[in-house]
């Protein structure tokens, strides 16, 4: 149990950073709050994806001359993919602050509540 | 030249937004024409690439040369090439639209803002075409992260609109990439024939049934499917008309086409997929109902449309979840005829809005002797959302109704058929206050003038799709005969 337990123990994390992320980005009030969350939450995807490509002993895929084995290198693949999500993830992080940027010069702050209140004015 | 036609049909938008911006800086009119351009070269390679298809059967595309399933494959069967089809032509009447709202923007804005939109429209036809589940999930954040930028570009109430809906955005487009990564998982692979075919030998295991609920979730989210329509209304609120037209027309039909898609395509041979339909069609009937009857409680006409999508959008997802032949037929021949008279309406709204300065249905009093051409499109595209004959809806509403029968679901059949009526509430009562309501006498000196039709641009673009509502009608059964039932079939099967 307890082996099995650390063996899977970057898949129970990625899990719990799922749930703190979503938790906050849906429950937060403050907008800044609600975008830290959501960072928090693709990092949980990247972590997720990384530990597919994980292999117990496997080195970096970079080829090395006499190790022709699949099992001596770790999957690239998943690292590839991530670096694309990383990419999207700083655009739309870039989009969401110019977006925070133009709400607090116009209405002096970024609480939910304050925010619906001075909109309704 | 022609083998390329799959990856131009991307290249194309996506070269000419990084130049439109530039040349914009120099002359605002030969950025149009680029815009405009592009557009019609998107229009002229999917259409060649849809009769291609049809003819010989799909067009693989590998891009860098790297066979599938290692290599990104764009692939164009009758059901991508009709949506790429759609996409282009309604962004094409869009590009024409925009133009008297160009002109009222400073050069720089115009410029950004047709960059975007081709970004958009890059987009969208990059999730349309490609065969690649990850590379799907790249284009969903392209598509929409075009879409807050031109969502925002309205006044600042658009800023927070639309921020709630870039949250709401980034967790579906979390919950596709969460569930793609169990299917790799689960595969080693990402090609989705490749998918398909080893999913068949796994058959059916816990991780499958994770991976399939956090595909179907994002993908609904970015649908707008009730009960995740929330960000959608306060979205279309507060944004520009051209933007919203083809926004509305569009983009949520695309996140209907990747469900599809994934589902049919690629999960289908499964059981758990089964099971995840059952429960998708109770959602759809709910959302058919709720979406009428928020609509029915607004009072300004863009909110009502945007309800009105969301119950629409519910009419395609109860389609595509029965999975009958003619329920499938249905939901893509709605997919279509809703992104026609959708786009129709709102752009006709937008043409009001540009004249009178409000969406309220007080400021449509009067527009039919004001604007009796817009006017009479809006009638039209009306009459087809509600669903009488010889106009589209009918006929889609017809196949779903059929589709629902065959799969011995009365209820929702009955559906179908009290939605119809519903819409009937909001619309009738949309052209009661434009034809019957008399204008108020005007107090102030300003009366507003008593005929003012919109600029040709705007009215061109309207009655394009009021037109087509028309003939989609008409000839509805060339329409699935010749494309639709080849599209709903897997290839090989």
């Amino acid at each position: 149990m307890g082996s099995e337990f650390l063996g899977m123990v970057n898949y129970w994390l990625s899990a719990i950073l799922l749930l703190l992320g979503l938790h906050g980005m849906l429950m937060r009030r403050n907008l800044i709050k609600k975008l830290m969350a959501m960072n928090v939450m693709q990092v949980a995807v990247i972590m997720f994806f990384i530990s597919l490509a994980m292999k117990t002993g496997g080195t970096a895929p970079i080829e090395q001359p006499g190790i022709t084995e699949v099992d001596a290198y770790i999957n690239p693949l998943p690292h590839a993919l991530m670096l694309t999500a990383i990419v999207v993830g700083v655009s739309t992080t870039g989009v969401a602050l110019a977006l925070l940027i133009r709400i607090y010069r116009y209405y002096g702050t970024l609480e939910e509540s304050e925010l619906l209140e001075r909109m309704q004015e | 030249m022609s083998q390329h036609v799959p990856v131009l049909i991307v290249i194309i938008p996506l070269v000419a937004a990084l130049f439109v911006p530039l040349i914009a800086l120099r002359t605002m009119a030969w950025a149009r024409a680029l815009t405009f351009l592009a557009l019609l070269g998107v229009v002229a390679c999917s259409g060649a690439a849809l009769t291609r298809a049809l003819a010989t059967g799909p067009l693989h595309y590998e891009l860098g040369g790297w066979a599938p399933p290692w290599g990104i494959v764009y692939v164009l069967d009758p059901l991508s090439g009709g949506m790429a089809l759609l996409i282009g032509i309604v962004a094409a009447l869009v590009a024409v639209y925009t133009q008297p709202y160009l002109k009222s923007w400073s050069t720089s804005r115009a410029g950004i803002f047709l960059s975007l939109f081709l970004l958009l429209v890059t987009g969208l036809l990059g999730i349309v075409v490609t065969g690649d589940l990850f590379n799907l999930y790249v284009f969903l954040e392209i598509s929409s992260l075009a879409g807050y930028a031109l969502l925002a570009s309205g006044s600042i109430h658009s800023a927070v609109a639309t921020f709630r809906y870039l949250i709401v955005g980034t967790i579906a487009a979390t919950f596709y990439l969460l569930g793609v990564g169990y299917l790799y998982a689960l595969t080693g692979s990402l090609n989705m024939a490749d998918v398909a075919i080893r999913l068949s030998d796994i058959g059916h295991s816990g991780a499958f049934a994770v991976a399939i609920t956090f595909i179907v979730v994002g993908l609904s989210i970015k649908a707008a499917l009730f009960p995740l329509h929330g960000w959608l209304p306060d979205a279309y609120t507060y944004a520009p008309a051209p933007v919203i037209g083809f926004i509305s027309a569009v983009m949520a039909k695309v996140g209907a086409y990747a469900l599809f898609r994934v589902l049919y395509f690629v999960l289908r041979p499964t059981e758990a997929a089964s099971q995840v339909l059952t429960g998708l069609s109770w959602v759809a009937a709910i959302a058919i109902l709720a979406g009428s009857l928020l609509a029915i409680a607004q009072r300004d006409v863009r909110r009502m449309l945007a309800y009105s999508s969301i119950s629409q959008m519910g009419y395609i997802f109860l389609g595509l979840a029965l999975g009958t032949p003619s329920a499938l037929k249905g939901a893509l021949l709605h997919v279509l005829n809703h992104a026609i008279m959708k786009g129709c309406l709102f752009l006709a709204a937008g043409g009001v809005q540009w004249r009178t300065g409000g969406y309220r249905l007080e400021d449509f009093i009067g527009m039919s002797r004001r604007m009796p051409l817009t006017m009479a499109a809006i009638v039209l595209a009306a009459i087809s959302m509600i669903g009488l004959p010889p106009t589209a809806g009918f006929f889609s509403k017809w196949y779903l109704v059929q589709g629902a029968i065959e799969a011995h679901a009365w209820v929702f059949a009955a559906v179908f058929i009290a939605s119809s009526l519903l819409n009937a509430v909001y619309f009738f009562r949309l052209i009661e206050w434009a034809y019957l309501r008399q204008p108020k006498p005007q107090p102030s000196l300003s009366s507003p003038p008593l005929y003012q039709e919109l600029p040709m641009q705007m009215l061109l673009p309207i009655w394009v799709l009021a037109t087509s509502v028309l003939l989609l009608g008409l000839f509805n059964q060339s329409v699935v005969n010749g494309i639709i039932q080849y599209a709903i079939q897997p290839e090989g099967s």
